[in-house]
C-alpha cells in the first residue's frame, strides 16, 4: 500500500475516533468557546475587542491545538495503539501525515467556528473583498500548525509526565503562524483600515512555514517517536 | 550523586576520571581569570564613558560578547547534533558538547537579555522594546529550553542522544522562521522608530578595545565550560550505566542463590 492510502486510513481512523467520542464537540469546541468570552472579560471594551479580534481568534486556535494535539495522542498512548501500528510495520511518515491531515481538519472547523463567534461576540465584519483572503490565510495557516502539532505531539504527549511539554515545544515554534494569520486576517477584515492586499505577503510566509515544518516533521517524526 | 557512589562499583572499573579538570583545562580556566580581570579592568576603568549613554555603556562590554557566544553556542549544538545523527559511529561525545553548548548557551542568552533590559531601562527608559532582535532571542531562549527539557525526558543515552539531535537541529529550521516573521511583523505592521543598540554609535577606539577583550575573555569562558560540563556529562552517564551493571550483577546474583 502506499504511503499515502496508508496515510488517508490513519486519518480516517482517527477522525472515526473522535466522530464517535465526541471529545473535540463536548470539550475542545466549548473550550474554545469560553476562551473567547474569557478575552472579552479581560479586554473590556468594545473598541478594543474589534480592534484585536483576529489576534484572539488566532490565540484561541493555538490555544486548542495544544489540546487537540494531545488528544490525538492519548488515543494512541492507549493500550500502546502508536507501537502496535509501528510493529504492523506502518511507516511512521504515513502516521505523521495522517494524523497531521486530521489534526488540519478538526482545526479548520474550530477556525471556522471561532472566526463566527468574533463575528458575533466582537462585532468583527467581514467585508466581501476579504473573503478570499480569510479563506486563503486559514488553509495555509493550518497545514503548518497541524506539523509542528504532531511532531512535537508525538514526543510530548501521551506518555505520563511529558504533557507539560507540549506548550513549551509547539508555542515558541507556532509564533510565526500567529504572527502571520492574525496580520492576514486584519487585512481580510479590514481592521483598523488595513487594506486587502497587505494580507498577501503574509499568507507567503505561512505557505514558507507550512512546507518547512512539513518536510521537517515528515523526516524528524520517524526518529522522535522510535523508542 | 556524590562520588562514593562512582567508588561503589566493581574494583575493575576504577579507572574512570574523578574529576573534569587536566593540565590544559587548567591553563584555560588561568587564562579565563586573566581575561575577566583584563575585561574589568578595561570595562570598568580606563575606558571612557559614553557621550549619550554616558556610564551605561560599560554594560555593552557584557552585553555583546555574551550575545555573540550564546549564537556561536547555538551553532555549536547544531554541529554536533548533525555529527551525531549522520556520522557513522553514533559518538555519544557529539550528543554531550550539543547539550553541554545547548546549557551554555541559554545561560548567556539569559544573561543577555538581563544586562540588555537593565541597559533599556537606562537609556531608552524602558526595559523591553518589541525590536526584531529583541523578540527573535526571547523566542530563541525558550526554544533552547524546551531542547533543554528534552534532554531530560530519560531512556537511555543513545535514545536521549538521537532526540535531541533531532530537536537541535528542528530549531535551526526555527530560528530563521522566527527571524523573518518578527522582522515582517515590525516592519510591515508599523511604522516604529526602531532604536537600535548600535548603528548611530560611532565607536570610540579604547571602547571597541575593551569589546575585543569582552568578547575574548567571553570565548575562553565558554570553551572552558564547554570542556568541564561535556566531561561531567560523561560521568554522569558513567553512573548511570554504573548502576545498571550493579542492578544486573545483583539479579544476577540472586538466581544464583536460588539454584541448588
Amino acid at each position: 500500500m502506499s504511503r499515502w492510502r496508508v496515510a488517508l486510513l490513519v486519518a480516517r481512523k482517527d477522525l472515526a475516533i473522535e466522530w464517535r467520542s465526541r471529545v473535540v464537540l463536548d470539550q475542545v469546541l466549548p473550550f474554545a468557546g469560553v476562551t473567547m468570552v474569557l478575552f472579552a472579560f479581560a479586554l473590556d471594551s468594545d473598541a478594543v475587542l474589534e480592534r484585536v479580534a483576529p489576534g484572539l481568534v488566532w490565540l484561541a486556535v493555538l490555544f486548542s491545538l495544544l489540546v487537540l494535539v494531545q488528544r490525538a495522542f492519548a488515543v494512541e498512548a492507549a493500550d500502546g495503539a502508536l507501537d502496535a501500528l509501528r510493529v504492523a510495520g506502518v511507516d511512521p511518515m504515513s502516521i505523521y501525515w495522517g494524523k497531521g491531515l486530521s489534526l488540519a481538519l478538526q482545526l479548520l472547523v474550530l477556525e471556522a467556528l471561532l472566526l463566527a463567534a468574533a463575528v458575533v461576540l466582537y462585532g468583527a465584519e467581514v467585508p466581501a473583498e476579504g473573503v478570499v483572503l480569510l479563506v486563503t490565510t486559514s488553509i495555509t495557516a493550518t497545514p503548518g500548525l497541524a506539523a509542528v502539532g504532531t511532531l512535537y505531539g508525538g514526543l510530548a504527549a501521551g506518555f505520563t509526565g511529558r504533557e507539560t511539554l507540549l506548550p513549551l515545544l509547539v508555542l515558541p515554534a507556532v509564533a510565526p503562524v500567529l504572527i502571520g494569520a492574525t496580520r492576514a486576517v486584519e487585512s481580510a477584515l479590514g481592521t483598523a483600515g488595513a487594506a486587502t492586499s497587505d494580507g498577501w505577503p503574509w499568507v507567503g510566509l505561512l505557505t514558507v512555514f507550512a512546507v518547512a515544518f512539513g518536510v521537517g516533521g515528515s523526516l524528524a517524526f520517524g526518529p522522535l517517536i522510535d523508542e | 550523586m556524590t562520588t562514593t557512589d562512582l567508588d561503589a562499583g566493581t574494583p575493575a572499573r576504577t579507572s574512570a576520571p574523578r574529576g573534569t579538570g587536566t593540565r590544559a583545562t587548567r591553563v584555560l580556566g588561568i587564562a579565563t581569570v586573566v581575561a575577566m580581570a583584563w575585561l574589568v579592568a578595561f570595562g570598568l576603568g580606563f575606558s571612557p564613558a559614553d557621550r549619550d549613554q554616558e556610564e551605561s555603556v560599560r554594560i555593552l562590554y557584557v552585553h555583546v560578547p555574551t550575545i555573540w557566544i550564546a549564537y556561536l553556542a547555538f551553532v555549536v549544538t547544531a554541529i554536533s547534533s548533525g555529527c551525531y545523527l549522520f556520522g557513522r559511529k553514533k559518538s555519544l561525545g557529539f550528543d554531550r558538547v550539543a547539550g553541554a553548548s545547548a546549557e551554555i548557551g541559554v545561560v548567556f542568552m539569559a544573561v543577555t537579555l538581563i544586562v540588555g533590559a537593565l541597559w533599556g531601562r537606562l537609556t531608552w527608559g524602558v526595559f523591553w522594546q518589541w525590536d526584531a532582535r529583541l523578540t527573535t532571542t526571547a523566542l530563541l531562549f525558550v526554544t533552547y529550553i524546551g531542547y533543554l527539557a528534552v534532554r531530560r525526558l530519560g531512556g537511555s543515552h543513545h535514545q536521549r542522544a538521537k532526540r535531541s539531535a533531532v530537536l537541535g537541529l528542528l530549531a535551526v529550521l526555527e530560528i530563521p522562521l522566527v527571524h523573518w516573521s518578527v522582522r515582517l511583523w515590525r516592519s510591515l505592521h508599523q511604522e516604529a522608530t526602531v532604536l537600535r543598540t548600535d548603528g548611530d554609535i560611532s565607536m570610540d577606539g579604547l571602547m571597541l578595545f575593551s569589546l575585543f577583550v569582552g568578547v575574548i575573555a567571553f570565548t575562553l569562558l565558554y570553551v572552558w565550560l564547554l570542556l568541564h560540563r561535556s566531561r561531567t556529562m560523561f560521568l554522569e552517564d558513567l553512573i548511570e550505566d554504573r548502576g545498571l551493571d550493579q542492578a544486573l550483577a545483583a539479579r544476577r546474583a540472586e538466581a544464583e542463590e536460588v539454584r541448588p
